[in-house]
């Protein structure tokens, strides 16, 4: 019961550290998502090299420890003169990460698009530019919704490395809360429990989404 | 250049190594319709996708309204908004409502103002008795609707040529004729057309003229009627047993 109302009295300062999760995951997505839609068009329709670079990347980011780039990219970087402060670094190495994920997200959904709504935007005189813009793009994303989700609630809990740099996230704020009450079980706990309704909530939420954005008659289709 | 709206010199094109096209010859003038009918897997389907680089021409030259489409600076987003296109599968967007697909290439292609754009689609939906689909998705209407609506889709940019091929194919037997009436009605109003299709009906009261192909060429053209009914050359006897065959086979 004690345990119980000190988890309850914790809770709001762990909210606080919750606010710079959220940020944090959802900044990164953004920043993931934003690179994705670039670079998957780029592995599938641009001249060699370019197809190879971004397969490179792609294998180098899914190829490695998260943990390890967030290092290489808070400690590694200021070598090279570029200085960036935890948070940021965090972005960073979190939407690059990301964007690895997602391109690959993006080129599975691009290559279900039948030829044929290629062929149709073509004949229409669409540049391959506005072809990718008002048709492939557009079915791609509806596609890849529901995997795009999941990355996003990846992200959250991935996030959680940033304590590691010094960044006050929620992982973060429960370690503070131990080192000063040492009551590391109910602290952590109560850290996994919020991680796991929003979480819970986020996926709930993408369910509703999808549901909006559904393309009416598809679902004969696909069936 | 003489007064032909098309003109095909000597086209040979294919996929990887495999000659699909073996050298065609076609010309279409101002206003005409022609039919174009052969087995499945003869070229027909590449023919129309070469005249607008859907599929890019090996060798041999294409005219399209004074324009040389397989010249070198050749724009070739302005040669395929001048001809609309059909596909055996309709090919609509799915994610846009009707009117969108009819809309959308106004405002991307031609630069209309949306709101200019949006009237006309709806001008045309409304000519084909297409208005009550307008907020509709494509894949919410039967194919016989759909196939109506990608030609509405082609005829809204205000094409110079329609290349049709086989828009009646894809389609059961009772949706094939609400198609077959917007075909005729296309046809009344005097655009040109090139078309690959089956239906002897569109051929024979449509059409001006009929071309044959089988394997990559054309081995005979004519009237459609005569051609059909009484068969000069043995050669053009046999093929349509075998196109009688193909069509079967089809539906
Ligand atoms: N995209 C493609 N890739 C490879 N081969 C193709 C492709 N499209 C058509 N073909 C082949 O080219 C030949 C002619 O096809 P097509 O022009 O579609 O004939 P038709 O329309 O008269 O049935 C066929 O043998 C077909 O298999
Ligand atoms: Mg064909």
């Amino acid at each position: 019961m004690e345990s119980l109302f000190f988890v309850l009295g914790i809770v709001p300062g762990l909210v606080n550290g919750l606010w710079v999760t959220l940020q944090i995951s959802t900044v990164s997505f953004a920043l993931g998502i934003v690179l994705a839609a670039i670079l998957a068009p780029l592995r599938i329709f641009a001249p060699e090299p370019i197809p190879l670079i971004v397969r490179g990347y792609v294998e180098a980011f899914r190829g490695t420890p998260l943990l390890v780039q967030l290092l290489l990219i808070y400690f590694g970087l200021p070598s090279l003169g570029v200085k960036l402060d935890a948070y940021s670094a965090c972005i960073l190495a979190l939407g690059l990460n990301s964007a690895a994920y997602q391109a690959e997200i993006f080129r599975g959904a691009m290559k279900s698009i039948p030829e044929t709504q290629f062929l149709a935007a073509e004949s229409l005189g669409f540049s391959q530019g506005q072809t990718y813009r008002y048709v492939v793009l557009p079915q791609a994303l509806r596609v890849a919704a529901p995997a795009l989700a999941n990355e996003l609630i990846t992200l959250v809990k991935e996030s959680s490395l940033a304590s590691v740099i010094g960044v006050v996230e929620l992982t973060r704020r429960g370690e503070y809360l131990v080192a000063y009450t040492f009551r590391a079980l109910e602290v952590y706990v109560a850290v996994a429990l919020i991680y796991l309704v929003v979480c819970t909530l986020a996926s709930q939420a993408v369910k509703q989404l999808e549901s909006m954005f559904k393309i009416p008659g598809y679902e004969k289709v696909v069936a | 250049m003489n007064n032909l709206l098309l003109k095909v010199e000597g086209l040979k094109a294919g996929y990887d190594g495999l000659e699909v096209l073996r050298g065609v010859d076609l010309g279409l003038s101002r206003g005409e319709k022609v039919v174009v009918m052969g087995p499945s897997g003869s070229g027909k389907s590449t023919l129309l996708k070469c005249i607008v680089r859907l599929v890019e021409p090996w060798s041999g030259r294409i005219f399209l309204d004074g324009e040389e489409v397989t010249g070198r600076e050749v724009d070739l987003r302005k040669v395929r908004a001048k001809t609309g296109f059909v596909f055996q599968q309709y090919n609509l967007f799915p994610h846009m409502t009707v009117i969108k697909n009819l809309s959308l290439p106004l405002e991307v292609v031609k630069r209309m103002p949306r709101s200019e754009a949006e009237r006309r689609a709806m001008n045309m939906l409304k000519a084909f008795g297409l208005e009550e689909f307008a907020d509709k998705y494509p894949l919410q209407l039967s194919g016989g609707q759909q196939q109506r609506v990608a030609i509405a889709r082609a005829l809204v940019m205000d094409p110079v040529l329609l290349l049709l091929d086989e828009p009646t194919s894809a389609l059961d037997p009772e949706l094939r004729r609400e198609v077959l009436d917007t075909l005729f009605e296309v046809a009344r109003q005097g655009r040109s057309m090139l078309i690959v299709t089956h239906e002897l009906d569109f051929a024979e009261a449509a059409a001006d003229r009929l071309v044959l192909m089988d394997d990559g060429l054309v081995v005979e053209e004519g009237d459609p009627w005569e051609l059909l009914h009484t068969p000069k050359s043995d050669r053009a006897r046999r093929f349509l047993v075998k196109i009688a065959r193909s069509a079967q086979s089809v539906a």
